[in-house]
């Protein structure tokens, strides 16, 4: 942990640097292990290459399935290896872990005594781990791809920037739903159940085991509103070129939309837990 | 010690103490009952959900690879079944990594029962029950569903190919751990084999390049896991068009697997020295 990082509050630009130097810790944290990150890079590389031949297999059969072409099926394909370290939402490796094991041994009440905000120190430094699994596990994988395989990259810088940004929102959603999942603990105490349904959910309603925009009818329109969608169907439809004009605008809207309530729910979800253990404590 | 026993005794040695880790962590499992269902379900759905992204697909097409759906769920089922076979039994041996790293393998050292043994029941996992039931019930509908004359003979096939393909799957698990005694933090490569060889063999051989297929019949030996024996079993011929017998030799590729994989065991034990050393 880094908390001897934590400097006096107080003034706007002071919380500013505190939560700044808490994210240059999560990113230099994770950049420590650097066995993990290449094991990390080779194992989504692999995945990439296994669910491209079977997208490749499906998109032969039926081209134009969900309104890709091959490309831009199998860029979809790489943009969700490249993404699934870097938003932490299927997989383990994020804050949630840590948090759970800290509300479960009870060493959250000491956490709720530092002069910073809980949810904010925690979704900085979560956005520090993602800055540097977007650089280290990313990359490496979508290079990979495009050697590989034919993609269908952009040239347009305008749809970088704008993935880019889609991602900083990917992260922070995620973020969201996991910051509700370790709080779950506080009245669970053991939260890893409820880990493990929000990590398949996210697996099946993110677009990872297939573009939400193959699921059928009605399901797939209920499917493609959902949170979990940000994840990895959203951003990878912002570089596809999915979004024209102003839609694009309205993608990242809706990303923000979700961040911002589910951002909200978990600052009432602490609120009550607070409470709670005040009274275990007392 | 163990080596003082005769060899059958050290085996009864070592399977008793498996058995009674074991015994004792499915005990403390049973404890937190609500959480265990909810994990066991879950590791059901996580693997349920693949199949459900197959019959996603199945919406959209009839023929994956020149497979139909019961012929695909025959090589997901039989796969799945393996390597949540596999993994229910030995599957915590890939935390060893975490082991060496934090030292908590010195403890091991000195306790009175094999060291693969504690490694690999340590934590038993029961939850891990639901994949292999899930799929067991997926392969259950394909093979009611595929067209196969059956006989004797074929019985004995299915049965064997989910016994040495959890094998050989079980001989990956080992391997990756034993490569954790060199780069402790390496843990995620063998995902690369285990998880990801089993979201390769659901899919049919013809889907993937020739050099992927040829790589893991001859490099890494997964096709015996299902590819080669389901193949056989639905009078299908190999895209690498192997002689007929080779689809037979999954037991005795899962047989040299163990082997090499508990060589690579023995060699990275010995050559471990402690954190504190």
């Amino acid at each position: 942990m880094f908390w001897h990082r934590t400097a006096g509050g107080g003034a706007v630009g002071g919380a500013v640097a505190l939560y700044a130097a808490v994210a240059r810790g999560g990113f230099r944290r994770y950049a420590t292990y650097r066995t993990a990150t290449a094991a990390g890079v080779f194992t989504n590389t692999v995945f990439g290459c296994l669910i491209a031949y079977t997208f490749q297999a499906l998109w032969h059969e039926r081209p134009h399935l969900g309104g890709y072409d091959q490309a831009q099926a199998l860029t979809f394909v790489w943009v969700g290896q490249a993404l699934l370290a870097t938003v932490a939402l299927t997989m383990g490796g994020g804050f949630h872990e840590e948090m759970q094991e800290r509300i479960r041994s009870g060493d959250i009440a000491v956490d709720l005594y530092r002069p910073a905000d809980l949810q904010l120190w925690w979704l900085a430094a979560d956005l520090g781990r993602a800055g540097f699994q977007l650089l280290g596990r990313g990359v490496l994988p979508m290079v990979a791809g495009a050697l590989l395989f034919d993609l269908a990259l952009p040239a347009s810088p305008l749809l970088w920037a704008a993935f880019l940004a889609s991602v900083a929102l990917a992260v922070t959603v995620s973020f969201a739903l996991r910051y509700l999942v370790a709080l779950s603990g506080f009245w669970l105490l053991d939260s890893s159940g409820v880990a493990v349904l929000s990590g398949l959910a996210a697996m099946f309603f993110s677009g990872t085991l297939l573009p939400l925009r193959v699921f059928p009818g009605t399901f797939g329109e209920v499917v493609r509103m959902l949170p979990w969608s940000s994840a990895h169907q959203v951003p990878a439809d912002v570089l596809l070129g999915r979004y024209p004009g102003l839609g694009l605008l309205g993608a990242l809207a809706f990303q923000a939309g979700w961040a911002a309530v589910l951002l909200a729910a978990g600052r009432l979800l602490q609120a009550a837990a607070t409470r709670k253990v005040v009274v275990q404590g007392g | 010690m163990a080596e003082s026993f005769g060899r059958a005794a050290s085996v009864r040695h070592g399977v008793r103490a498996y058995l009674l880790i074991v015994a004792m962590w499915v005990r403390s499992t049973l404890t937190y009952r609500a959480s265990f269902v909810i994990m066991a379900v879950g590791n059901a759905a996580g693997s349920g959900l693949e199949f459900v992204a197959i019959l996603l697909m199945f919406s959209h097409i009839d023929a994956l690879g020149g497979f139909g759906l019961p012929e695909v769920a025959l090589l997901y089922g039989a796969s799945a079944t393996a390597l949540g076979l596999a993994d229910l039994l030995l599957g915590n041996v890939e935390r060893l990594g975490s082991r060496v790293r934090d030292g908590t393998l010195d403890v091991l050292l000195v306790r009175p029962a094999p060291v693969y043994v504690q490694v690999a029941a340590d934590r038993f996992a029961l939850r891990r029950i639901g994949r292999p039931l899930q799929a067991l019930a997926v392969l259950g509908w394909a093979l009611t569903r595929v067209q196969v004359d059956w006989t004797p003979g074929r019985v004995v096939l299915v049965v064997a190919m989910l016994l040495s393909g959890a094998a050989i799957f079980g001989a990956i698990f080992t391997l990756g751990a034993a490569f954790q005694f060199v780069a402790q933090d390496a843990a995620q490569v063998q995902n690369s084999f285990t998880y990801g060889g089993n979201a390769m063999l659901q899919y049919p051989p013809t889907v993937f390049s020739r050099e992927l297929v040829r790589g893991a019949t001859f490099v890494i030996p997964l096709a015996f896991v299902n590819w080669l024996p389901a193949l056989r079993l639905l009078g299908r011929d190999d895209p690498l068009g192997l002689p007929g017998w080779v689809d037979f030799l999954g037991p005795v590729v899962a047989a040299v697997m163990c082997g090499g994989a508990a060589l690579a065991w023995r060699a990275g034990l010995r050559g471990y020295r402690s954190t504190g050393s």
